[in-house]
């Protein structure tokens, strides 16, 4: 292929072909090109206009009937008798009951699993010991989990005719259908997520500032304070989001083991199903939002440190390349 | 960690029965191992005990009842199926985001992760409105005579949304990743844009896809949340087996599901299992090309 060809078959932004060529032969500018030509004018990599355009649309019309319409149906019916009924379905002591609830379970869930993260992150990224990949296999364990298993095992260890459930009840604790109940299961399900966060991003970043710190004199906490966590705080934050957003979400497992006591063992997704079973549509709908609402918050937050951590990121990638 | 450090460091350190310099090695593997004995390894073993209290003919007969196949063929037929559309939409979706500009993008990119992030609870009672008879989209089926909601059809939907974000997620990156010189290359040489699809892109897209493909599919066997409300959960026809688990618990039934469960978990791992495999042996085959 001669170099004038080559030259017309790119556009001025193509990378292709190398600048040498280009220097060679005077590139014509695309538009005045006829449109025969312009057509062969794109890089090889692009699809003509039509199958763009044809492609696109399937791709947005499948994600609309499965995602956006849904969405908005939530939304919708939520808001479907105004502003003033959205709000009092939230006034309701029963769907009171239910958001201290979910709030109780999160904020005893997601701390014990982000320790438990940054233990396992530390642990894995930081060492050199066997059966380190089984280690990190298992802790994935729970993702592979039916939610109804979940809680499931929690019903099998401390109900009534589990292994210390009659233990347990000689000592007046109550767990299955009961809050310890739910916030077990809640702690297993939601086991991974800042673990699955941290462990990558840190043995993308490598030991060597923590060493140099060691170096220094610091000791460990020193290192773990000063070091480690300014290093990885966005990544913990991100895995701390996550497991939040599944604890306060969590539907099946905890279906399994509350009881669906109202106003006692009840969260949010579990009073949302009451009041759908009981027809109250509009007021299921109003307590869904709030659930919505708190899923659009952790995609906006996921967006937001996904951008903020690219610098962080490439860094790590260029300094675990050579 | 890199040669060096280690060679600096080392005089330093006592030795230890870890190759690392770094205190902390024994408390935080410690905690890691006894945190993950206590909440997930303790209770997932009594599964097993449990299951393993019944002899083999009863938990055969509990297996393998009527009402316990029809749901194993519900769970798993919606599940492929849910999965085998997202991998055909779902590589569509990967493709145009990946390759396309448009306006909006950033924000469909965003949408992708919904099913991810929105409670199962919500997902079940707003796919349930919509695809009902009278919902936004159930409306425009009814008259081709197509009933999704409390149909099998409608388990299928809920699992293709909460499938959705594991094909476009795995296939996504490998496509943004994907050296367009490659695909220059083709060109010039002569292919088509189809040949250039069919023997340059495709064979690096297929083992993501499969990745995604099952793990969409073993999260779909498992779900229990979005799909309750949509598939009205008749037995025999609309039951799928993580409810057969729910009901037999209900009846104090606990070998039973304990049975059940077991059957559906040593799917689901088989299944990971095999995705492991194959992202290893994805690495390594890309590690000597």
């Amino acid at each position: 292929m001669s170099d004038a060809v080559r030259t017309l078959s790119s556009p001025p932004e193509a990378t292709f072909p190398p600048p040498a060529a280009r220097e060679e032969a005077s590139p014509p500018a695309p538009e005045a090109a006829p449109a025969r030509l312009r057509a062969r004018l794109r890089r090889p990599g692009e699809d003509p206009p039509a199958v763009r355009w044809t492609l696109t649309a399937l791709a947005l019309l499948f994600l609309a009937a499965f995602v956006l319409v849904p969405a908005a149906a939530v939304v919708s019916e939520a808001l479907k008798d105004g502003v003033a009924l959205w709000w009092r379905s939230f006034v309701d002591p029963d769907a009171l009951a239910a958001i201290r609830l979910t709030l109780l379970v999160a904020a005893i869930a997601v701390p014990l699993n982000a320790l438990f993260g940054l233990a396992a992150a530390w642990s894995i990224t930081r060492f050199r010991y066997r059966g380190k990949s089984a280690l990190v296999s298992l802790i994935d364990l729970p993702f592979g989990v039916s939610p109804v298993i979940s809680g499931m095992v929690t019903i099998l260890l401390f109900g009534a005719h589990g292994w210390l459930g009659p233990w347990l009840a000689d000592h007046g604790v109550k767990v299955v259908f009961a809050v310890p109940g739910i916030v077990l299961a809640t702690v297993f399900v939601t086991f991974p997520f800042v673990a699955r966060e941290l462990i990558p991003f840190m043995e993308a970043q490598g030991t060597e500032e923590e060493e140099a710190a060691l170096v220094l004199g610091a000791s460990g906490w020193q290192i773990l304070r000063k070091v480690t966590l300014p290093n990885v705080k966005w990544s913990l934050l991100y895995g701390v989001i996550l497991c939040n957003a599944r604890a306060m979400g969590e539907f099946g497992a905890v279906s399994v083991v509350s009881g669906h006591i109202r106003g006692v063992t009840n969260t949010i997704p579990l009073h949302v199903e009451i009041l759908y079973d009981e027809y109250r549509f509009r007021a299921a709908f109003a307590v869904a939002s709030l659930l919505f609402v708190l899923a659009v918050v952790t995609l906006v937050a996921k967006k937001s440190l996904e951008w903020k951590q690219r610098p962080a990121r490439r860094e790590a990638a260029l300094r675990s390349s050579p | 960690m890199s040669v060096s450090a280690v060679a600096l460091a080392a005089p330093r350190a006592r030795p230890r029965t870890s190759a690392g310099v770094l205190p902390g090695f024994g408390l935080s593997t410690g905690f890691t191992i006894l945190y993950l004995c206590v909440v997930v390894l303790v209770p997932l073993s009594t599964l097993a005990l449990r299951a393993s209290a019944l002899s083999w003919a009863d938990a055969w007969r509990i297996v393998a009842s009527p009402r316990a196949l029809a749901s194993y063929r519900l769970s798993f037929g919606a599940s492929f199926a849910a999965a085998g559309v997202n991998v055909v939409l779902g590589v569509l979706v990967a493709w145009v985001l990946a390759r396309y500009r448009f306006p909006g993008r950033s924000l469909v990119d965003a949408l992708v992760d919904l099913p991810f992030a929105l409670p199962t609870a919500v997902s079940g009672i707003a796919l349930t409105t919509v695809y009902s008879k009278n919902g936004w989209i159930g409306r425009l089926l009814e008259p081709l005579g197509i009933h999704a909601a409390f149909t099998p059809l409608g388990v299928g939907i809920a699992l293709t949304f909460i499938g959705l974000p594991f094909v476009i997620r795995t296939v996504q990156p490998v496509l943004e990743d994907l050296d367009a010189e490659l695909e220059e290359a083709a060109a010039v040489l002569g292919a088509g844009r189809w040949q250039t699809f069919r023997h340059v892109l495709l064979p690096v897209l297929v083992p993501a896809a499969v990745t995604g493909f099952a793990l969409a599919f073993a999260r779909a066997l498992g779900e229990y949340g979005s799909v309750v409300f949509i598939s009205g959960n008749m037995p025999l026809r609309t039951e799928i087996a993580p409810l057969l688990i729910m009901t037999r618990l209900e009846q104090y039934d606990y070998a039973g599901a304990a049975a059940i469960a077991v059957v559906l978990l040593g799917t689901s791992f088989l299944l990971l299992l095999a995705v492991n495999r194959l992202q290893a042996w994805t690495r390594t085959r890309a590690g000597l090309a």
